[in-house]
Order: structure tokens, then sequence, then C-alpha cells
């Protein structure tokens, strides 16, 4: 079951930035958040799970969607697409992903000791009762960043609506 | 003493009330706070003294409060009231109070009327800082705050270039002191370990004698301070340029109390002076020095407020002169009358200036006796406390000094000779600045005074500050001698009426008689110069000539600063070639540097995302593999 | 629930890195600014995915709580990034980040 999902997420998200039209790549992108909930169901965590669709898949990609349908992006953009993704542009960011994936593996290659997840459940009420205790500061910062993200976003949209109406 | 913080803090209060409301209150409330806020800090002194003299002069000492702490330093903060900051604190917040009544009316037709009183108040509140604290770097901060205030207020008329130029001469030739007086603080508190007044005179009585080079060193660094501070030979010259400001301003600032804050310093420090024989000879030599030119100067000047302050500065060389010859309580005395008298000139000067429409040549007013005959009485009582007139306050004093300069042992005659001619100087000066103003016939435009302005010379306002001031002109020296004599525990002076119907001795009946032969030498040259002949025979003499025009330009000081000092210092940084020498060197090497990394650094900065994220990803890289297998 | 798997922690993590390299892959590949953003989530989720497989390891539900707070991070960085992509396309007519290069030094 783990492996399967794993195999749909690895695909898909190779799919979702290897495509030049941005509603197919958004798509592929809430196929591999599915199959990430998935993982994180059977991982034990089904309240991470839910919230991954519910906002992520949800709330998130639907912006995303959102803004491509605003921009309009039709043909010329996928014509476009392809012109700026030239194979020679793949070689280095290839090359140095490679790296990066020897570096991490080799790290694993020491470990013999495989520690295993039984994927026993940890409930939602823990997470909640966790949440407000240890990291209620964290809480606190959080939505501190929220607010800030609020305003940034509303004042950059302004002035595209402002500028839009005196058009 | 709970009250004591108040006398400081009520004129801090009135600088702050008018600073924060910015000049937006309407001038009526302005004028209570300015001048209320000094008023009331008076009434207390007055309490003060009460309490002191109910005590048998025990002294009042203010709660002490932590002002800072530097290590192990720790600098307090508190007030001090002994006999001779009570009298400082009296006269500057008694006349400063006057002063400031006056002004009230003086500067109503002003501009920055909010603006005027709050300086004034801050510099109320400076000098009592000086006279109050306890320790000589309290004495310093106000010091320096004194020098502000006249740097402010000397240049408050800020839209004539000229003022702005004397304020600037006022504030670096005093600062010329300010750097002696400096140094000599620093070297009590290397010398003594402490900046307090009391522990550090006790520590000079204890542990110095005549022989330690130290403690005349130190005596001369503030002598050096005092000379700047009270416009002595040879950092006179600021003095009749401050006389830019407005005519309350020279009263209280220049004449009442800022300039006699070097007496104060020196009186302040009576221990330790009294332990060098040099300093306290420089003392004199000063005062005569200053006392001689300023007189002569005086004699021939044409502005009505440079006699004043050429007098002025006279007058402080008396007192430095007193001091020096070791007549403490004489050359105090003389600073307190002369606060009184010197202040109700200038008040009375500025009546007239106003009345005039701010004309101050002498040569052009005349015959204002009828027009204005407040002033014209108070200058006659300014005068005469000024010329020493038998039983008017100035009497007293400058009678006092001069029998202290006879009493000195070794050059005691050559002192009292050159005090006298002096006396006889000052006389003649004085009745020369009243012959011109006053008597005779008018000689330029007079203007009519409406019966309504707030300045009318004769309406009660403006009539009381005069009436106060004169009647301690007049009867001042009665009642503050024998007062002043406790402070230097010299009981032994000798006063000068009583010592002459006692003793019938030619000095002091000469001493007694002097001013008179000045006053009429003044009368009759006054009268001669009305005849024609008479003044053709001086103007047209040459050596009269260049002597007019020498002593008229204060025997040269400010052409030879200017020549030796100023010439030379400005040339020196405009030159081109100052622009271009090893020093300059240094930091342009440094400069092309910093470009230098600059301009490469800029280069990473490309503006393009990728390239960054590209970057940090080979950064994490590299990181990594050096984590892990190095 | 009770255990129903046994996954190393290893495969988990290596899937995580998995993702993450496709990831920062996209970034580096991409000149669109949405594909760059829609990457930066495929990261993202590898990151969450590393806490959340490190918190079932050990049965505590911290890993769950910093999945939480990367959430918000995403949320966050989203509602900015697009309001920026927004304003690039309307002052450069483009989604091509090579040309917003006025923050050049």
């Amino acid at each position: 079951m783990f492996y399967i999902a794993a195999a749909i997420a690895v695909s898909s998200s190779i799919l979702a930035v290897t495509r030049k039209n941005a509603s197919h790549a958004l798509l592929y992108l809430v196929l591999t958040l599915l199959a990430l909930a998935t993982i994180f169901f059977l991982l034990g965590a089904p309240f991470a799970a839910a919230l991954e669709i519910v906002i992520y898949a949800g709330a998130i990609v639907v912006l995303f969607l959102f803004v491509v349908m605003m921009l309009n992006l039709g043909r010329a953009s996928v014509a476009r697409e392809s012109q700026w993704l030239r194979p020679g542009m793949w070689v280095l960011p290839a090359i140095m992903s490679g790296v990066l994936f020897g570096v991490f593996g080799l790290s694993f290659l020491g470990t013999e000791n495989a520690a295993q997840i039984e994927g026993v459940m940890v409930p939602p009420k823990q997470v909640g009762e966790s949440l407000f205790t240890t990291y209620l500061l964290g809480v606190e910062l959080a939505g501190v960043l929220l607010l800030g993200a609020l305003v940034g976003a509303y004042h950059l949209g302004r002035r595209y609506l402002d500028e839009r109406r005196e058009e | 003493m709970t009250s004591l913080w108040l006398i400081p803090a009520l004129p801090l209060a009135g600088f702050l009330i008018l600073v924060l409301t910015e000049g937006r209150l309407p001038r009526s409330v302005v004028a209570w706070i300015g001048a209320g806020s000094v008023g009331i800090a008076a009434v207390i002194t007055g309490y003060v003294a009460w309490q002191f003299l109910a005590h048998d002069n025990a002294t009042i000492v203010s709660s002490e409060w932590l002002w800072f702490s530097v290590g192990s330093m720790e600098i307090s903060f508190r007030l001090w009231i002994d006999e001779l900051s009570l009298v400082m604190t009296g006269v500057i917040t008694g006349v400063g109070f006057l002063i400031h009544w006056y002004a009230t009316g003086y500067m109503s037709e002003e501009e920055g009327y909010s603006r005027f009183f709050a300086y004034m108040n801050l510099f109320v509140f400076a000098m009592l800082m000086l006279v109050m604290g306890d320790s000589l770097l309290l004495l310093f901060l106000g010091w320096e705050g004194v020098g502000l205030c006249s740097y402010l207020l000397i240049g408050f008329f800020h839209k004539v270039p000229e003022f702005g130029y004397a304020a600037r001469k006022a504030f670096v030739v005093t600062r010329v002191g300010d750097t002696f007086f400096l140094i000599a603080l620093f070297l009590i508190f290397w010398q003594v370990g402490t900046l307090d007044v009391q522990e550090g005179l006790a520590f000079a009585r204890a542990n110095w004698d005549e022989s330690t080079t130290v403690n005349t060193i130190i005596c001369l660094l503030l002598l050096g301070g005092a000379v700047g501070k009270s416009a002595q030979i040879p950092l006179q010259t600021w003095l009749p340029d401050a006389m830019a400001g407005p005519t309350p301003v020279s009263a209280l600032i220049h004449a009442a109390t800022m300039v006699t804050a070097g007496v104060y310093l020196i009186a302040r420090m009576q221990g330790m002076f009294e332990l060098s024989e040099l300093a306290m000879l420089c003392v004199t030599l000063v005062g005569l020095a200053t006392l001689f030119i300023a007189s002569f100067t005086a004699l021939v000047q044409s502005d009505i407020k440079r006699v004043l302050a050429f007098s002025t500065m006279s007058q402080i060389g008396y007192m430095f002169f007193a001091l020096g010859l070791g007549a403490w309580s004489a050359g105090f005395f003389h600073l307190v009358t002369h606060a009184f008298f010197k202040a109700l000139l200038f008040l009375a000067s500025g009546s007239v200036i106003l009345a005039m429409h701010h004309e101050q040549d002498m040569f052009k007013m005349g015959g204002l006796r009828k027009i204005l005959p407040v002033p014209y009485y108070a200058m006659l009582i300014g005068s005469a406390a000024l010329a020493a007139l038998p039983l008017t306050a100035g009497f007293f004093s400058k009678d006092a000094i001069l029998l202290g300069a006879w009493d000195e042992p070794n050059y005691g005659g050559l002192f009292w000779t050159g005090a006298i001619v002096a006396a006889v100087l000052t006389s003649l000066y004085t009745v020369r600045m009243i012959a011109l103003t006053f008597w005779g016939e008018p000689r330029g435009k007079t203007y009519e005074i409406s019966a309504d302005s707030l300045w009318n010379p004769n309406r009660v306002r403006t009539v009381m500050p005069f009436l106060i001031l004169g009647v301690l002109s007049i009867f001042g020296g009665w009642i503050g001698f024998e007062f002043t004599k406790q402070l230097f525990n010299e009981t032994e002076a000798p006063h000068g009426l009583l010592y002459v119907i006692q003793h019938l001795d030619f000095v002091p009946v000469l001493t007694f008689l002097i001013p008179l032969l000045g006053i009429v030498l003044g009368i009759l040259f006054f009268r001669l110069s009305e005849d024609d002949q008479f003044r053709k025979g001086i103007t047209d003499n040459s050596l009269s000539g260049i002597l007019s025009k020498y002593w008229h330009s204060g025997w040269g000081f400010d052409w030879v600063y200017d020549r030796f000092i100023v010439w030379p210092f400005v040339t020196i940084a405009r030159t081109r070639t100052n622009k271009n020498d090893i020093v300059d060197l240094i930091f342009k090497t440094l400069k092309f540097f910093a470009s230098l990394f600059h301009h490469i650094l800029s280069m990473l900065q490309t503006g393009h995302i990728r390239w960054y994220a590209f970057t940090m990803f080979g950064g994490i890289l590299i990181v990594l593999v050096l984590v892990m297998w190095v | 629930m009770d255990a129903v798997l046994n996954i190393p922690l290893e495969h988990v993590l290596f899937l995580s890195i998995i993702l993450f390299l496709i990831g920062a892959f996209g970034i580096l590949i991409r000149r669109n600014v949405i594909f760059v953003l829609l990457s930066l989530e495929i990261m993202m989720n590898a990151a969450a995915l590393a806490f959340i497989a490190a918190g079932a390891r050990w049965g505590e539900p911290d890993g769950q709580v910093m999945f939480m707070f990367i959430l918000a991070l995403a949320a966050a960085e989203v509602a900015v990034g697009l309001g920026l992509v927004v304003q690039l396309s309307r002052r450069f007519q483009t989604l091509d980040i090579d040309r917003a290069e006025e923050l050049n030094g």
C-alpha cells in the first residue's frame, strides 16, 4: 500500500514540475497531495491526512487555479513554456540533484539498524493538546505570520485592483 | 530641607511648558508662566533664606539623588545652600524675576515671545544649577547650560546675520575658557579623587600648602575658565558684541548673573586659591588690566549698550581685583550690588532704545529727560551707584575694595592708585552717558509713545522693577555688607563710612572724594563741550583722534585676534592644497577599497531569482558534503 | 487502530528526499513563476512528510504539530506569492522570473 502511494507521489510530482500547461501541472500536484495524504494516513496521522486534503488540495491548489485562470494562460503560454524548457537547461540542475541524492543516499547506507514504523495512530486529541500547551508560542507566531500574509496579500492585490479601476 | 529642589525646578518647568506648547499659548499666559515661575522661585528663596538665618547659618542641603554611576564611581546630585550660594541664588531669582517682569512688557511687540521666555527660564535654571550644585560637575553642567542660553539669546533676533555672528563669537570665545575649566576639573579629579567642592577644599586644606605646584596649576586653569565666562582680559572680546541680544538679556545674562559666574567660581574655590600666591596675583592683575582697558574704552563708545557692556567688564574687573587681593567679601559684595545697579541701568537703557525705535547711538539722542522721566531717574540712581557716590550701594562695595587694595602689603599703593584712577574714569563715562542721552537738546528723532503700549516706561507695571531695583541700588549697601563679611570669616574688614568718620585718615577720605571728583570733572567737560571752540580744540587734535580711535576699538584686541588666530585658521582651512594632503590620502584609499568591494559584491546581485536559487542549492550541497566527509 | 504495516523509517525518509529533490529540480529548470511556486509546494510537502514520519516513528504528536506549522507557512507563502505573481504579470506582462531583474545591485 505504502509503496504504491509512494510511486504515485513520485511520478505525479515529476509530471507536475515538467508539464507545460499550468492547469495540467496543478492537477498532477493534486494527485501528489492525495498520495501523500494516503501515506500520512498509513503512518498513523489521520488528522494530518485530512488537513492535507482539505487545506492543501482543497484551498491552496484551488487558489493556484484561480490565479492561473485569472491570468488566462492559453496556448501561447504553452508554446512559450516549451521554448523556455530547452533540454540544455536540464543538465546542470539534474547533476546537482543527482549529487545531492547521492549524498543523502550515502548517509543512509551507514545505518544498519532499520527502525520500523508500526503505524500506531496518534489521535487528533493528543495533537491538539500538544499544540495548545507545548507549542502555544509557536501557534501564536503562526497566527502573526498569517496576519502578516493577509495584510501583504491584500496590499499587493489592492494595488492591482486600483490600477484596474483606473483603466 | 524639602522645598529646596523647587527653586531650580520651577524655572525648568516653565521652560518645559513653554517649549512643549511651541508658542501656541497666548502672550499673557506666556508672561505669567515665564515671569511667574521665576517669581515663585524667588519667594521660595526668601523662605529658604529666612530658615537659613533662623538656624544660625547652618548649611542647608537637599536630599541626595544618584545622577549616574560609572564603574565604582557614583556621581550624586545634591543641592547645597551655604552663605555664598544663598546670596547668589537670591540675586539670580530676585533680580531675575524683576528682569523677567520688565521683559514681559519690553518684548511685547517682538516675534517669538514664547521662545524668548523659554530660553530665559532655561537660563535661570542652568544658572541655579551652577550656583546650587554641590559638586564641580554640577557646576560645570550649569556653566555650559548658561553658555548655551547665552548663545541662544544673543542670537535671538536670528534674522540679522550679524547677531548670529555675535552669538557664535560669544560661544567660541567662552569655549576657550571652558576648555581650561574642564582641564582643571580633570586635574582635580585626578589629584583629589572627587569633584565634590567641600571634600575637595578639605583635601586641599589638609594635604597641600603654598608650595604645591598642582594647586597653582589648577587655580590658574580655573582662572582661565573664569576669565572666559566673565569677559576679562584676554577673553573679553565677546561681551560688547553680545549686546546684540534683547536688552533684558543683556541685563540678566551679560550684567547681573552669568558674567559673574567666574567671580562665583573663584570665591567658591577660595580654599584652593588662598594657597597659591601666584594665582592670586594673576587674578589681581587680570582684574586691574580689564578694569583699565574697559574703562578707557567705555569713555569713547557711542553706542549706549556698549558703554554699559564695557562698564560691566570693568566692574567685574573690580571684583577679580578684590578677590585677588584677598578682599573676598568686598569682591563678592560688589557682585551683588553690581547686579542691582547694572540691571537697573540696562533696563533703563532698554526703555530709551525702545523709545528711539532701536536707535542705540547716543549722539542721536539727547534731551530725553522730559519724555522719559522714569528711565531718567532710574539711570541717575544706577549711575550714582556705579560711580560709587557716597551712601549708595556701589559706594560701600567699591570703597571696601579700594581699602582692601591699600591694605595689600607689597604693592598696595600701586594697586590703590590704579583702582582710584579707574574709579575716576568710571564716574567720567557715567556722566558722559547720562549727559549725551538725557541732557541738552534732542539731536535725533524721538517718537510718540502711545500711552497704552505695554513697555511704556511711565506705566505702573513697568515702573515697579525700576522702583525695586532703584531702592536696592541705594539701600542695598546698608544691609548687605555685614552679612557678606561673615561669608569669608573676615571680621576685621573696614567699613567705609564709619571708618572714615572714626579715623579721618587721608586714604579713606580720598577714597570717599574720588567719585565726586570724577563727576565734577565730567560735568565740567560736558559744559565745556557745548562751547564750540573747546570741542574743536579736542577733535582736531591728532593725538586725541588716534587715542579715541584706538580706545573705541577696545584696544585692538579684536584686530589682533582676527589677524593672528581667525585669519590664519580660515586661510589654512580654505586653501586648496589642504584637500590633498597625506591625511586625506588615507581616507581616499579607504574609500577606494570600499567602493571596489562594493562593485564586486554588487555584481553578484544580478536580480535573477533562479540564479539565487541555484547558488543557494549549490551552497547547501557544499556544506552538506563538508559536514559529512570532512 | 492496530499496527497494520511495518515500513522502515528509511524508506519514508527516502521518499521525502526524492520529493524534495524533484521540487528543487523544478525550481531550477522552470522560468514560469507559477511553476516555481508549485515546486516550492512539493518541497514543503516533502519536509512535512519527513516530520510526520519522524513523529510516527516515536508515536508522538510533535510531528503532526510541525506539519500544521508548515501548513500555516504554506498558506501564508502562497497568499503573498500569488499576489506577487499577479503584480508581476501586470507590470511586466510576463511570468518569466528572469525578467524581474530590477532587483539587481
